[in-house]
């Protein structure tokens, strides 16, 4: 292994990474409310972000943070399970109307409260089905520092771009643990562009060109906009269930589909032969890392895949977990999760499990499986 | 048709006061001479909310009672009084949406709230409200409301709203609208009217103005002069890295291969300050480190423990099961460690002599960590564990105090004397 620079290096945690890569990626509005473990960064926010203000609940947070989107700003919060739970119905509103924002998912131990200061990985499939209808919501999921990162921008990119909330999952491990980091290595974040509607026609607010309308805010007096959560045409007029409206609703799921490929990013190590292969997202990987590193050197090949894009799920995840005899998903929860959101009830036969309740999972469990 | 409606002929049942506020409202945008696409309405669910098809203006629709907490967003974003956001709310939302309400007038957010009150939920089929007045009959209360309604205006008034009125939809209200929607600050007006579909059927034998009456909430106005919301002067930072400080590699690292370490002592006795300094004076040996505490959520008792892993190379896991080392000052921290303790099969117990020895595979070392005084128990702890395993130099604990600029708060001499006796 490579020895990092030392020189440069700093006690950092993820929270603070997050909230930089966001405020420069464009993020200029932060509404918070406390819950642990997402309070560093609310806190790292209020010093950071240009407009910060306290809600007084998680449903008043998903609504201010519409309005000040609809006035063009682009908003972020960070809750867990139990504030995430409030803002569901918003998200859908917001989802519906088309603004772009960032939600951070800080993992905890449920059900309901829990444990406020244990991680977990238990909310993946309630951010899969938490659209009613199914339509998926981008949720990317950050597994080490780079990711914390370069995902965070990229959530700016991605809602920006598909006029979309953004789900950026992480977990109490990564956003609250202190380590030695050389800060410098990251790499460069500039501002995501935006772009608004600029021509002289009356504007409709939900005309797609190539997928995603145009975005015009509600601050400006030259054209008018209309805004709803409700099943609408391209005027953004209510139409219940008319053609024009349900196919305004259907280019919600395609344009989240369609843009994938953009916003599809995993880590995928190879070594010659392998025929076991190693799945961790989130918390997770870096056990996973240290699994495949001792596993190597004990003279069992074994490779390694992080998604990172969740939801969608990329199909490539499906075609790379078929190409091992044995592939271990290792997620802290107990009911595997995302092996779930890959192969569904029919387990595939080459499929094992690791799983964890409370406890961080360890690299020795996972290669006790893969061992197996 | 009036700049602000591109109908005459509104989407509401004959007879309902939703008419009258919209037509009211135009007429107001019209005299004051508002470009209506310096206008916003909110709207949310309800039968008032279907007016937005009918405005010129800018149009939001939002989800059911939460038309005031979206308006309040839009405002942070747009602070100019020009522009006119106007919130279109029933009685129900009103109820569901109470907080957003008093959060506005809290806040005293340049809006204007109109609400709707019929005293029922009209479009879901005549339900109680949280306004329905005491003995009005709804389709859930057939006999009769047996609760007291809300009186909104004086709880808007009391959370801090300029403007405030309560009025009866009945023939030309534009003048408090007006006077709302002029308002710079946060203005409601609660317009009371009668379902013509639910209210009149059942309740027949009574008019609207005797229930009006008996709901016993006072037709008036309420105004006070207070600055509208703007954004206080917050000190904001250009970057949040630049004030960490680094720690500069000043020596190599004897160690080889990756350590975990937990302090366990308690609350007040310096045990995070302690693992703070520890790992800062690894990395100035070149070691890689993480760092988490753990503790009860009142931060300010019982045990406090601090997980540590110290390595040459990168470390991707962090999370310290059974550790290397652990390192206990006090009965607090010790009955939040023993499982671990009990599992160790090798490594090192440092045990403050005071305390019982678990039974554990661990090799044992009992310190008198407390006599430094219990405050700086963890920190005498923290040089003990220096001393004796070498994993980092006493010295480079000693110059990361020093360099910290942290010298004068904490007692060094006293601590060198007793480490000499270690």
């Amino acid at each position: 292994m490579n020895k990092p620079d030392t020189s440069k290096r700093q006690i950092v945690d993820g929270s603070r990474i997050m909230i930089e890569a966001l405020a420069r990626a464009g993020a200029d509005a932060f509404i918070g409310y406390p819950i642990t473990p997402a309070n560093l960064l609310y806190s790292y926010s209020a010093q950071r972000i240009p407009i910060m203000l306290p809600a007084p609940d998680e449903i008043t947070t998903l609504q201010w943070m519409s309005g000040l989107a609809l006035a063009g700003h682009f908003p972020v919060t960070a809750t867990s399970f139990p504030g995430f739970a409030l803002m569901i119905e918003s998200i859908n509103m917001a989802y519906m109307m088309e603004l772009p924002m960032v939600i951070i998912l800080v993992q905890r131990l449920g059900p309901a409260t829990g444990t406020a200061t244990c991680g977990a990985q238990g909310d993946l499939l309630l951010l899969k089905g938490m659209m009613s209808g199914g339509h998926p919501t981008p949720v990317l999921c950050t597994s080490s520092f780079e990711d914390i990162w370069t995902l965070s921008a990229k959530a700016v990119e991605v809602a920006v771009k598909l006029r979309t909330p953004v789900i950026l999952l992480t977990s109490k491990e990564e956003v609250m643990t202190q380590k030695s980091f050389d800060l410098s290595t990251l790499p460069e974040i500039k501002p995501v562009e935006r772009k608004f509607y600029s021509s002289e026609e009356p504007y409709k607010p939900y005309k797609p060109v190539n997928y995603v309308p145009e975005f015009l805010s509600v601050e400006q007096n030259k054209h008018q906009v209309r805004i709803t959560a409700s099943t609408h045409n391209q005027a953004g007029i209510l139409m219940n269930t008319d053609e024009e409206a349900l196919a305004n609703t259907r280019r919600l799921e395609e344009k989240v589909r369609h843009f994938l490929p953009e916003y599809t990013i995993f880590e995928h190590y190879q070594n010659q032969g392998a025929s076991n292969l190693i799945v961790a997202f989130g918390v997770t990987a870096g056990a996973a890392k240290d699994a495949v590193t001792q596993l190597n050197k004990a003279g069992v090949p074994t490779d390694l895949l992080i998604p990172k894009t969740m939801i969608p799920t990329p199909e490539g995840y499906l075609s790379i977990m078929g190409q091992y005899e044995k592939v271990v998903i290792a997620e802290e929860n107990m009911n595997n999760q995302f092996g779930e959101l890959i192969f569904g009830l029919k387990k595939a036969p080459n499929q094992r499990f690791v799983g964890g309740l409370g406890k961080m999972i360890t690299p020795q469990q996972i290669i006790k499986e893969v061992q197996s | 048709m009036t700049p602000l409606l591109n109908t005459s002929s509104l989407p509401f049942c004959k007879g309902c006061g939703h008419d009258l506020i919209a037509k009211n409202v135009a007429k107001v945008i019209d005299y004051l001479k508002i470009n209506v696409f310096d206008t916003i309405a909110v709207t949310d669910i309800g039968c008032h909310g279907i007016i937005d098809k009918a405005l010129n203006c800018h149009t939001v629709h939002g989800l059911h009672g939460r038309s005031t907490a979206l308006a309040a967003g839009i405002r942070f974003g747009v602070l100019s009084p020009e522009k006119k956001i106007i919130v279109f709310v029933g009685d129900g939302g009103a109820t569901i949406g109470l907080q957003h309400i008093m959060e506005a007038a809290r806040l005293n957010l340049n809006l204007t709230v109109l609400v709707h009150n019929n005293f029922l939920y009209g479009m879901t089929g005549g339900q109680s409200s949280g306004l329905t007045p005491t003995g009005f009959a709804t389709t859930t209360s057939t006999d009769g409301n047996p609760f007291t309604g809300y009186d909104l205006c004086a709880m808007s008034f009391a959370a801090g709203a300029s403007y405030v009125a309560r009025i009866v939809g009945i023939g030309d209200i534009s003048k408090t609208i007006e006077k709302a929607i002029t308002t710079n600050g946060f203005s409601l007006v609660e317009i009371m009217e009668i379902c013509p579909s639910y209210g009149i059927k059942l309740n027949p034998k009574r008019k609207f103005t005797e229930i009006v009456e008996a709901s016993g909430k006072p037709i008036g106005e309420w105004e006070r002069n207070r600055a509208p919301f703007d954004f206080p002067k917050w000190k904001k930072t250009a970057n949040l890295f630049d004030k960490l400080p680094k720690a500069e590699t000043l020596k190599s690292t004897k160690l080889e291969t990756p350590v975990s370490i937990v302090l366990s002592g308690s609350a007040g006795e310096g045990v995070q300050l302690a693992a703070g300094i520890l790992t800062k004076a690894a990395m100035t040996e070149g070691l890689e480190i993480t760092q988490k505490g753990s503790y009860p959520v009142t931060v300010g008792v019982g045990f406090s423990t601090a997980e540590i892993n110290l390595s040459p190379s990168e470390i991707h896991f962090h999370g310290i099961d059974i550790p290397d080392y652990a390192v206990i000052t006090s009965t607090d921290g010790l009955a939040h460690s023993r499982k671990r303790i009990e599992g160790m099969k090798s490594g090192v117990l440092f045990i403050d002599k005071s305390l019982p020895v678990p039974t554990t595979g661990a090799k044992i070392e009992q310190l008198d960590f407390r006599s430094i005084g219990a405050r700086d128990s963890s920190l005498f702890a923290a040089f003990v564990f220096a001393k004796k395993t070498g994993i980092v130099s006493v010295d480079s604990i000693l110059n990361v105090i020093i360099n910290d600029g942290k010298a004068d708060k904490l007692p060094l001499e006293k601590i060198k004397e007793a480490l000499a006796t270690v």
